[in-house]
Protein backbone atom coordinates (compact mmCIF):
# COMPACT_ATOMS: atom_id res chain seq x y z
CA UNK A 1 0.00 0.00 0.00
CA UNK A 2 1.32 3.44 -0.92
CA UNK A 3 2.57 5.59 1.89
CA UNK A 4 0.34 8.52 1.07
CA UNK A 5 -2.75 6.52 1.95
CA UNK A 6 -4.70 6.80 5.15
CA UNK A 7 -2.61 7.24 8.26
CA UNK A 8 -5.40 7.67 10.74
CA UNK A 9 -7.31 4.46 10.46
CA UNK A 10 -10.53 3.84 12.18
CA UNK A 11 -13.88 2.28 11.66
CA UNK A 12 -16.24 3.82 9.16
CA UNK A 13 -19.93 3.96 9.97
CA UNK A 14 -23.08 4.11 7.90
CA UNK A 15 -25.78 6.52 8.94
CA UNK A 16 -28.63 8.65 7.66
CA UNK A 17 -28.62 12.40 7.37
CA UNK A 18 -31.59 13.70 9.36
CA UNK A 19 -31.35 17.42 8.70
CA UNK A 20 -29.74 20.57 9.94
CA UNK A 21 -30.15 22.73 13.01
CA UNK A 22 -27.97 24.94 15.16
CA UNK A 23 -26.27 24.52 18.51
CA UNK A 24 -24.58 27.12 20.68
CA UNK A 25 -20.98 26.57 21.76
CA UNK A 26 -19.35 27.61 25.03
CA UNK A 27 -18.56 31.04 23.63
CA UNK A 28 -22.26 31.56 22.88
CA UNK A 29 -21.71 31.37 19.14
CA UNK A 30 -24.25 29.68 16.95
CA UNK A 31 -22.83 26.69 15.09
CA UNK A 32 -24.70 25.18 12.11
CA UNK A 33 -24.79 21.40 12.43
CA UNK A 34 -26.03 18.43 10.45
CA UNK A 35 -27.58 15.64 12.48
CA UNK A 36 -26.57 12.14 11.38
CA UNK A 37 -28.33 9.15 12.86
CA UNK A 38 -26.30 5.96 13.17
CA UNK A 39 -28.22 2.79 13.74
CA UNK A 40 -26.13 -0.16 14.90
CA UNK A 41 -23.59 -1.14 12.24
CA UNK A 42 -22.91 -4.88 12.07
CA UNK A 43 -19.61 -6.40 11.02
CA UNK A 44 -20.62 -8.77 8.23
CA UNK A 45 -17.22 -9.85 6.96
CA UNK A 46 -13.59 -9.65 8.00
CA UNK A 47 -11.22 -9.86 5.06
CA UNK A 48 -7.74 -11.22 5.71
CA UNK A 49 -4.49 -11.23 3.78
CA UNK A 50 -4.56 -15.01 3.73
CA UNK A 51 -7.94 -15.43 2.10
CA UNK A 52 -8.56 -12.18 0.27
CA UNK A 53 -5.09 -10.78 -0.30
CA UNK A 54 -5.83 -7.69 1.77
CA UNK A 55 -7.28 -6.96 5.17
CA UNK A 56 -10.47 -5.01 5.61
CA UNK A 57 -13.70 -4.98 7.54
CA UNK A 58 -17.15 -4.98 6.01
CA UNK A 59 -19.98 -3.30 7.86
CA UNK A 60 -23.69 -3.18 7.10
CA UNK A 61 -26.63 -1.18 8.27
CA UNK A 62 -30.27 -0.48 7.53
CA UNK A 63 -33.02 -3.04 7.90
CA UNK A 64 -34.53 -4.51 4.80
CA UNK A 65 -37.33 -7.02 4.50
CA UNK A 66 -36.07 -10.42 3.42
CA UNK A 67 -38.44 -10.46 0.47
CA UNK A 68 -36.88 -7.23 -0.78
CA UNK A 69 -33.38 -8.63 -0.46
CA UNK A 70 -31.63 -11.35 -2.43
CA UNK A 71 -30.67 -14.87 -1.39
CA UNK A 72 -26.92 -14.14 -1.68
CA UNK A 73 -27.21 -11.12 0.64
CA UNK A 74 -29.46 -12.96 3.09
CA UNK A 75 -26.97 -15.83 3.24
CA UNK A 76 -23.99 -13.50 3.53
CA UNK A 77 -25.50 -11.57 6.42
CA UNK A 78 -26.78 -14.74 8.08
CA UNK A 79 -23.15 -15.84 8.48
CA UNK A 80 -22.72 -12.83 10.73
CA UNK A 81 -25.84 -13.85 12.61
CA UNK A 82 -27.94 -10.92 11.50
CA UNK A 83 -30.99 -10.18 9.40
CA UNK A 84 -30.28 -8.93 5.87
CA UNK A 85 -29.06 -5.35 5.71
CA UNK A 86 -29.61 -2.76 3.03
CA UNK A 87 -26.18 -1.16 2.79
CA UNK A 88 -22.70 -2.70 2.98
CA UNK A 89 -19.35 -0.91 3.04
CA UNK A 90 -15.75 -1.95 3.47
CA UNK A 91 -12.91 -0.12 5.12
CA UNK A 92 -9.24 -1.04 5.18
CA UNK A 93 -7.44 -1.92 8.39
CA UNK A 94 -4.09 -3.46 9.22
CA UNK A 95 -3.91 -7.17 9.85
CA UNK A 96 -3.57 -6.69 13.59
CA UNK A 97 -6.57 -4.39 13.75
CA UNK A 98 -8.65 -6.79 11.71
CA UNK A 99 -8.25 -9.34 14.48
CA UNK A 100 -10.18 -7.03 16.81
CA UNK A 101 -13.29 -7.29 14.68
CA UNK A 102 -15.40 -10.39 14.79
CA UNK A 103 -18.43 -11.31 12.76
CA UNK A 104 -21.65 -9.93 14.14
CA UNK A 105 -20.00 -7.29 16.32
CA UNK A 106 -22.05 -4.11 16.54
CA UNK A 107 -20.42 -0.72 16.06
CA UNK A 108 -22.05 2.48 17.32
CA UNK A 109 -21.27 6.16 17.46
CA UNK A 110 -18.89 5.67 20.39
CA UNK A 111 -16.18 4.52 17.95
CA UNK A 112 -15.67 8.21 17.17
CA UNK A 113 -14.81 9.13 20.72
CA UNK A 114 -11.55 11.04 20.79
CA UNK A 115 -12.07 12.02 17.20
CA UNK A 116 -12.35 15.76 16.56
CA UNK A 117 -12.83 15.73 12.79
CA UNK A 118 -14.65 13.41 10.42
CA UNK A 119 -15.09 12.99 6.67
CA UNK A 120 -18.61 12.45 5.39
CA UNK A 121 -19.27 10.68 2.10
CA UNK A 122 -22.65 10.85 0.44
CA UNK A 123 -24.50 11.14 -2.84
CA UNK A 124 -25.21 14.74 -3.76
CA UNK A 125 -28.65 15.95 -4.74
CA UNK A 126 -29.31 15.54 -8.45
CA UNK A 127 -29.64 18.83 -10.33
CA UNK A 128 -30.45 17.43 -13.76
CA UNK A 129 -28.99 18.91 -16.94
CA UNK A 130 -27.26 22.08 -15.81
CA UNK A 131 -25.53 24.87 -17.70
CA UNK A 132 -21.91 25.87 -17.30
CA UNK A 133 -22.66 28.66 -14.83
CA UNK A 134 -24.24 26.36 -12.28
CA UNK A 135 -22.08 23.34 -13.11
CA UNK A 136 -18.61 24.84 -13.40
CA UNK A 137 -18.97 28.37 -12.02
CA UNK A 138 -18.56 30.14 -15.36
CA UNK A 139 -19.39 33.82 -15.27
CA UNK A 140 -21.55 33.98 -18.41
CA UNK A 141 -21.74 37.08 -20.58
CA UNK A 142 -22.84 40.61 -19.87
CA UNK A 143 -26.47 41.49 -19.25
CA UNK A 144 -26.41 44.45 -21.63
CA UNK A 145 -23.93 46.23 -23.96
CA UNK A 146 -25.34 44.53 -27.01
CA UNK A 147 -25.28 40.92 -25.74
CA UNK A 148 -28.22 39.12 -27.27
CA UNK A 149 -29.56 35.69 -26.25
CA UNK A 150 -26.12 34.65 -24.98
CA UNK A 151 -26.18 35.79 -21.35
CA UNK A 152 -25.50 32.38 -19.81
CA UNK A 153 -23.59 30.74 -22.67
CA UNK A 154 -20.06 29.38 -22.07
CA UNK A 155 -18.41 31.44 -24.83
CA UNK A 156 -15.71 29.99 -27.03
CA UNK A 157 -14.79 26.33 -26.52
CA UNK A 158 -11.51 26.61 -28.43
CA UNK A 159 -10.68 26.54 -32.12
CA UNK A 160 -10.41 23.21 -33.88
CA UNK A 161 -6.99 24.07 -35.22
CA UNK A 162 -5.45 25.19 -31.92
CA UNK A 163 -3.86 23.01 -29.26
CA UNK A 164 -7.10 23.25 -27.34
CA UNK A 165 -8.81 21.40 -30.16
CA UNK A 166 -6.09 19.33 -31.84
CA UNK A 167 -6.80 17.18 -34.81
CA UNK A 168 -10.03 18.79 -35.71
CA UNK A 169 -11.91 18.18 -32.53
CA UNK A 170 -12.57 19.86 -29.22
CA UNK A 171 -10.18 19.10 -26.38
CA UNK A 172 -11.17 16.18 -24.18
CA UNK A 173 -12.56 17.09 -20.80
CA UNK A 174 -13.63 20.57 -21.90
CA UNK A 175 -16.07 21.85 -19.30
CA UNK A 176 -19.51 22.09 -20.82
CA UNK A 177 -23.11 21.75 -19.71
CA UNK A 178 -24.39 18.37 -18.65
CA UNK A 179 -25.68 16.37 -15.75
CA UNK A 180 -24.92 17.85 -12.34
CA UNK A 181 -25.20 16.20 -8.95
CA UNK A 182 -26.29 12.69 -7.97
CA UNK A 183 -22.66 11.62 -7.61
CA UNK A 184 -20.45 10.48 -4.76
CA UNK A 185 -19.12 13.46 -2.84
CA UNK A 186 -16.72 13.54 0.11
CA UNK A 187 -16.64 16.50 2.46
CA UNK A 188 -13.46 16.46 4.48
CA UNK A 189 -12.49 17.40 8.01
CA UNK A 190 -15.83 18.49 9.42
CA UNK A 191 -15.80 19.38 13.10
CA UNK A 192 -17.45 16.66 15.14
CA UNK A 193 -19.48 18.82 17.49
CA UNK A 194 -21.31 16.28 19.60
CA UNK A 195 -21.77 12.55 20.01
CA UNK A 196 -25.13 11.48 21.41
CA UNK A 197 -24.74 7.89 22.51
CA UNK A 198 -28.28 7.46 23.81
CA UNK A 199 -29.91 8.23 20.50
CA UNK A 200 -26.96 7.24 18.31
CA UNK A 201 -26.50 10.69 16.82
CA UNK A 202 -23.51 12.53 15.43
CA UNK A 203 -23.58 16.30 15.07
CA UNK A 204 -21.11 17.56 12.49
CA UNK A 205 -20.47 21.16 11.62
CA UNK A 206 -21.83 22.38 8.30
CA UNK A 207 -23.69 20.73 5.48
CA UNK A 208 -23.18 17.19 4.13
CA UNK A 209 -24.09 15.89 0.67
CA UNK A 210 -27.52 14.53 -0.15
CA UNK A 211 -31.12 15.01 0.83
CA UNK A 212 -32.53 14.42 4.30
CA UNK A 213 -32.76 10.71 5.15
CA UNK A 214 -30.00 10.00 2.63
CA UNK A 215 -27.40 7.40 3.55
CA UNK A 216 -23.93 8.71 4.32
CA UNK A 217 -20.66 7.11 5.29
CA UNK A 218 -18.66 8.65 8.12
CA UNK A 219 -14.99 8.06 8.87
CA UNK A 220 -12.31 9.77 10.94
CA UNK A 221 -10.76 12.60 8.91
CA UNK A 222 -7.87 11.28 6.83
CA UNK A 223 -6.20 14.58 5.97
CA UNK A 224 -5.95 17.54 8.30
CA UNK A 225 -4.22 20.84 7.83
CA UNK A 226 -1.90 22.09 10.54
CA UNK A 227 -4.38 23.86 12.79
CA UNK A 228 -6.88 21.04 12.79
CA UNK A 229 -4.14 18.42 13.18
CA UNK A 230 -2.99 20.20 16.35
CA UNK A 231 -6.52 20.23 17.69
CA UNK A 232 -6.95 16.54 16.87
CA UNK A 233 -3.77 15.76 18.80
CA UNK A 234 -5.06 17.74 21.77
CA UNK A 235 -8.39 15.91 21.76
CA UNK A 236 -6.92 12.44 21.37
CA UNK A 237 -4.47 13.21 24.18
CA UNK A 238 -7.55 13.88 26.31
CA UNK B 1 -39.14 8.70 16.91
CA UNK B 2 -39.56 10.76 13.77
CA UNK B 3 -36.84 12.80 12.19
CA UNK B 4 -38.28 16.09 13.32
CA UNK B 5 -38.73 14.90 16.91
CA UNK B 6 -35.07 13.89 17.07
CA UNK B 7 -33.95 17.30 15.86
CA UNK B 8 -36.32 18.98 18.30
CA UNK B 9 -34.86 16.91 21.14
CA UNK B 10 -31.41 18.28 20.29
CA UNK B 11 -32.77 21.82 20.25
CA UNK B 12 -34.66 21.34 23.51
CA UNK B 13 -31.53 21.78 25.64
CA UNK B 14 -30.83 25.18 24.16
CA UNK B 15 -34.36 26.58 24.33
CA UNK B 16 -34.89 29.06 27.14
CA UNK B 17 -37.89 28.78 29.38
CA UNK B 18 -37.57 32.10 31.17
CA UNK B 19 -38.24 34.48 28.30
CA UNK B 20 -40.92 37.02 29.31
CA UNK B 21 -43.70 37.79 26.91
CA UNK B 22 -42.98 40.76 24.67
CA UNK B 23 -44.38 41.95 21.38
CA UNK B 24 -43.28 44.12 18.51
CA UNK B 25 -42.86 47.75 19.53
CA UNK B 26 -42.04 47.04 23.15
CA UNK B 27 -38.98 48.65 24.65
CA UNK B 28 -36.58 46.01 25.97
CA UNK B 29 -33.51 45.90 28.10
CA UNK B 30 -31.34 43.14 26.68
CA UNK B 31 -28.61 42.03 29.06
CA UNK B 32 -25.74 40.85 26.89
CA UNK B 33 -22.90 38.77 28.29
CA UNK B 34 -19.51 40.07 27.23
CA UNK B 35 -16.37 38.06 27.81
CA UNK B 36 -13.15 40.02 28.04
CA UNK B 37 -10.27 37.64 28.52
CA UNK B 38 -11.06 35.78 31.71
CA UNK B 39 -13.68 38.20 32.97
CA UNK B 40 -17.31 38.26 32.09
CA UNK B 41 -19.68 41.18 32.48
CA UNK B 42 -23.11 42.12 31.22
CA UNK B 43 -23.99 45.10 29.12
CA UNK B 44 -27.51 46.40 28.72
CA UNK B 45 -28.75 47.21 25.25
CA UNK B 46 -31.99 49.10 25.53
CA UNK B 47 -34.22 49.78 22.54
CA UNK B 48 -37.37 49.09 20.60
CA UNK B 49 -38.13 45.60 19.36
CA UNK B 50 -38.69 46.08 15.63
CA UNK B 51 -38.60 42.52 14.35
CA UNK B 52 -39.15 39.05 15.65
CA UNK B 53 -38.97 36.19 13.20
CA UNK B 54 -38.30 32.49 12.97
CA UNK B 55 -39.55 29.69 15.19
CA UNK B 56 -38.01 27.59 17.92
CA UNK B 57 -34.24 27.51 17.95
CA UNK B 58 -34.10 29.80 14.91
CA UNK B 59 -36.12 32.63 16.42
CA UNK B 60 -34.36 35.97 15.99
CA UNK B 61 -35.08 39.39 17.45
CA UNK B 62 -33.92 42.79 16.24
CA UNK B 63 -33.70 45.68 18.72
CA UNK B 64 -33.20 49.26 17.57
CA UNK B 65 -31.96 52.13 19.67
CA UNK B 66 -30.75 55.66 18.99
CA UNK B 67 -27.26 56.58 20.15
CA UNK B 68 -26.22 60.18 19.53
CA UNK B 69 -28.84 60.53 16.81
CA UNK B 70 -27.52 57.47 15.04
CA UNK B 71 -29.67 54.39 14.84
CA UNK B 72 -28.08 51.18 16.10
CA UNK B 73 -29.68 47.79 15.56
CA UNK B 74 -28.61 44.48 17.01
CA UNK B 75 -29.95 41.08 16.10
CA UNK B 76 -29.67 37.94 18.21
CA UNK B 77 -31.07 34.46 18.31
CA UNK B 78 -33.60 34.73 21.11
CA UNK B 79 -32.18 31.54 22.69
CA UNK B 80 -28.56 32.67 22.50
CA UNK B 81 -26.67 31.89 25.72
CA UNK B 82 -24.87 35.21 25.34
CA UNK B 83 -28.09 36.93 26.39
CA UNK B 84 -28.43 36.81 30.16
CA UNK B 85 -31.98 38.13 30.35
CA UNK B 86 -34.67 40.28 28.82
CA UNK B 87 -36.59 43.01 30.61
CA UNK B 88 -39.69 44.65 29.22
CA UNK B 89 -39.46 48.37 29.98
CA UNK B 90 -42.46 49.77 28.14
CA UNK B 91 -45.25 48.35 26.10
CA UNK B 92 -46.29 50.17 22.97
CA UNK B 93 -48.99 50.01 20.34
CA UNK B 94 -47.61 48.73 17.06
CA UNK B 95 -49.87 48.09 14.10
CA UNK B 96 -47.25 46.35 12.00
CA UNK B 97 -45.49 43.02 12.47
CA UNK B 98 -42.15 44.59 11.52
CA UNK B 99 -41.32 48.18 12.42
CA UNK B 100 -38.75 48.78 9.71
CA UNK B 101 -40.42 52.12 8.96
CA UNK B 102 -38.84 53.46 12.15
CA UNK B 103 -35.53 53.55 10.27
CA UNK B 104 -36.84 56.39 8.13
CA UNK B 105 -38.30 58.35 11.03
CA UNK B 106 -36.58 61.28 12.71
CA UNK B 107 -37.41 63.11 15.92
CA UNK B 108 -40.83 62.89 17.54
CA UNK B 109 -42.35 60.72 14.81
CA UNK B 110 -40.05 57.98 15.95
CA UNK B 111 -42.13 57.45 19.07
CA UNK B 112 -44.74 54.75 19.41
CA UNK B 113 -48.00 55.08 21.29
CA UNK B 114 -48.43 53.31 24.59
CA UNK B 115 -50.19 50.03 24.52
CA UNK B 116 -53.91 50.61 24.64
CA UNK B 117 -55.53 47.98 22.53
CA UNK B 118 -56.15 44.51 23.81
CA UNK B 119 -55.27 45.41 27.38
CA UNK B 120 -56.64 42.17 28.76
CA UNK B 121 -53.67 40.36 27.26
CA UNK B 122 -51.30 42.79 28.87
CA UNK B 123 -52.66 42.67 32.37
CA UNK B 124 -50.45 40.90 34.83
CA UNK B 125 -47.42 41.25 32.58
CA UNK B 126 -44.38 42.59 34.27
CA UNK B 127 -42.64 45.71 33.07
CA UNK B 128 -39.98 47.54 35.00
CA UNK B 129 -40.43 51.25 35.63
CA UNK B 130 -37.58 53.62 34.98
Amino acid sequence: MAKSQVEIRGPHLLGTKLGMTRVFNEAGQSVPVTVIQVQPNVVTQVRTDEVDGYSAVQIASGDVKARNSTMPVIGHDAKAGTAPKRHHREFRVTEDEAAEYELGKELGVDVFEGCAFVDVIGTSKGKGFAGTIKRHGYKGQLATHGVERKHRSPGSIGGHASNAGKAGRIKKGKKMSGHLGNERVTVRSLDLIRIDKDQGLLLVKGPVPGHNKAWVEIRPAVRLYKGKAAKQKEVSAG
Amino acid sequence: MGTQQIIESINADALKTDIPRFDIGDTLNVHVRIVEGEKERTQVFSGVLISRKGRGINEMITVRRIVDEIGVERTWPINSPSIAKFEVVRRADARRAKLYYLRDRVGKSRRLRDKRRGLKHVEGMTTIQR
